[in-house]
């Protein structure tokens, strides 16, 4: 069976080595603003090159996200930025009552997530913190990891960082989170038997069937998906891939999830925030 | 009694094979036609119509498209493949100094598109084309 | 995005006596094509789309389009306009169960 998968899986990548994509040279230009989404690896990346995954997109794909307007996920954001003055939860508060412009509070906060929080002490993600706040600060329910509310929330703050470069402390207290993650992108698993290594890292350029492998970046996240027609969060589109290769996929928010998801922006330091992006 | 998936495979085939499951169903070369004929009132000429869409669509679920007909009053796009061929139907007016509309549309697979332009001396023109919907390696 | 339908349109504030001007219309809706079955039931997700778009310029149709399930959610629409003096552009949207979002957008005519 193994060897089957192997093969098919080898077939299938060599079919369609060769085959180069239009968008692969483009640059990302937003309101006259160029994104780094690609840029040369450090010495001790397992990477040569860091690159976005709005790269390994077609022509018409990129474009979409090269205009606010024409970039669907932008309506979350916007969602966003109304819910961020909406007074919820039983202390009668928004979260601009605290935190103000979102312009001047929240820049820079996604090009750090995830990251340690000093309370709880553990390794928040930006939903997380946002429904830490929910709880502690408006005593207000937490949203639902998926639900629309948390992703327009996670988009509007996530857009307040984007042009900037992904930044994540992986040392120190989260040091151990980070040797977590790492263990899990190369380890085996499900019925095919596969890494996260064994795509984005070994494979990435090449197709596998018709869709082009990306480096599985997360510096877009939450991304508006033309597949879901909607946006959706990292750890949906973790639990997809698990889903592909018929692993049991570990829950949203799982300790598992926010590991990988800190490995994973160390991977991409230094790509620009694209949040809230689109993909295919 | 405990189905096992071999017997489940077995029982879809049969009742698959007997017509008793619906098998997803394309509209058929004639619904396609009839829905042009009972917009123009018969089957147009080919060509003053234009569509610019991509050759291949990254994902069917959103594909964007653009038609355009010179002087036309009203655009028809039908999705051939689609188990419901229609799209949508823009019309245009006097403030319109070129008929074209840009939309983002679904498509179920592979197939071709097709417009249809009604022109304000009452001819009628359209164009097909086809668009090539990738099945997506691990869409996730 | 079924709890907040909004309507958003790029519209040039000012523009030329005449010029073709683009106009560019997106509304947040989930587009329900009634062939959806609900993953834990079974059961087919009745149809709710957006079916009508009308634009009108100081009340005057300018523009508008029949929508059906083919077409993607969060329903983008682009054409092109030309007015001749400055006014009003009036966006509408229909959705299946009767609801009309709608927009306003001035444009000045320099």
């Amino acid at each position: 069976m193994k060897t089957l998968v192997a093969l098919s899986l080898a077939a299938t990548l060599a079919l369609s080595a060769g085959q180069a994509f239009a968008g692969e040279d483009s640059e990302l230009v937003i309101d006259g603003e160029t994104f780094v989404t690609k840029l040369d690896a450090p010495a001790d990346s397992p990477l040569a090159e860091i690159i976005s995954g709005w790269r390994f997109r077609s022509n018409e794909t990129q474009e979409l996200q090269t205009d606010d307007f024409e970039n669907p996920a932008m309506i979350f954001a916007e969602y966003g930025e109304e819910l961020w003055s909406r007074v919820d939860g039983a202390e009668g508060k928004s979260c601009a009552d605290c935190h103000g412009d979102a312009s001047e509070s929240m820049k820079g906060l996604r090009a750090s997530m995830p990251k340690w929080h000093e309370g709880k002490a553990t390794l928040f993600t930006l939903e997380d913190h946002i429904n830490w706040s929910r709880e502690e600060h408006q005593k207000a329910e937490p949203w639902k990891w998926e639900s629309q509310e948390m992703l327009a929330m996670t988009s509007y703050i996530g857009l307040q960082s984007r042009g900037m470069p992904v930044n994540v402390a992986t040392d120190g207290p989260v040091a151990e989170w980070y040797e977590k993650g790492k263990e899990l992108y190369y380890t085996r698993v499900g019925q095919l038997d596969m890494a996260c290594a064994n795509c984005h890292e070994t494979n990435y350029g090449n197709m596998i069937r018709a869709d082009h492998l990306s480096q599985g970046q997360t510096n877009g996240f939450p991304v508006y998906r033309m597949k879901w027609q909607g946006m959706g969060s990292i750890h949906r589109r973790f639990k997809g891939c698990m889903d592909n290769i018929r692993a049991t996929p570990y829950k949203r928010g799982s300790d598992e999830f926010t590991a990988l998801e800190l490995y994973l922006a160390s991977r991409g330091q230094g790509l620009s925030v694209e949040t809230p992006s689109l993909r295919n | 009694m405990k189905l096992s998936r071999r017997d489940l495979f077995a029982l879809a085939a049969g009742l698959g094979a007997a017509g008793l499951i619906k098998l997803p169903a394309y509209a058929s070369d004639d619904a396609v036609e009839a829905a042009i004929k009972k917009f123009a009132g018969g089957m147009p000429k080919t060509g003053g119509v234009d569509i610019s869409a991509p050759e291949i669509a990254e994902n069917g679920n959103t594909v964007p498209i653009e038609v355009s007909a010179a002087g036309a009053t009203s655009i028809m796009l039908l999705a051939a493949g689609n188990p419901n061929p229609g799209v949508g139907t823009f019309h245009f007016t006097k403030m319109n100094p070129e008929s074209r509309a840009s939309t983002r549309i679904r498509l179920a697979k592979t197939q071709d598109v097709v417009a249809v332009a009604k022109m304000a001396d009452g001819s009628t023109a359209m164009a097909r084309r086809e668009i090539k919907v990738t099945i997506g390696g691990c869409g996730g | 995005m079924a709890a907040n339908i909004k309507p958003r349109v790029k519209v040039p504030g000012t523009a030329k006596a005449g010029e073709a001007i683009t106009i560019k219309t997106l509304i947040s809706h989930p587009m329900e094509s009634g062939q959806r079955k609900d993953r834990k039931t079974g059961e087919l997700i009745p149809r709710k789309i957006i079916n009508k778009f009308v634009a009108t310029f100081n009340g005057e149709l300018a523009f508008s389009a029949d929508l059906l399930p083919a077409v993607a959610a969060n329903p983008y629409i682009e054409f092109v306009v030309a007015v001749p003096e400055s006014g009003i552009m009036r966006f509408e949207w229909t959705d299946d169960d009767g609801s009309v979002y709608d927009i306003e957008k001035k444009i000045t005519v320099a």
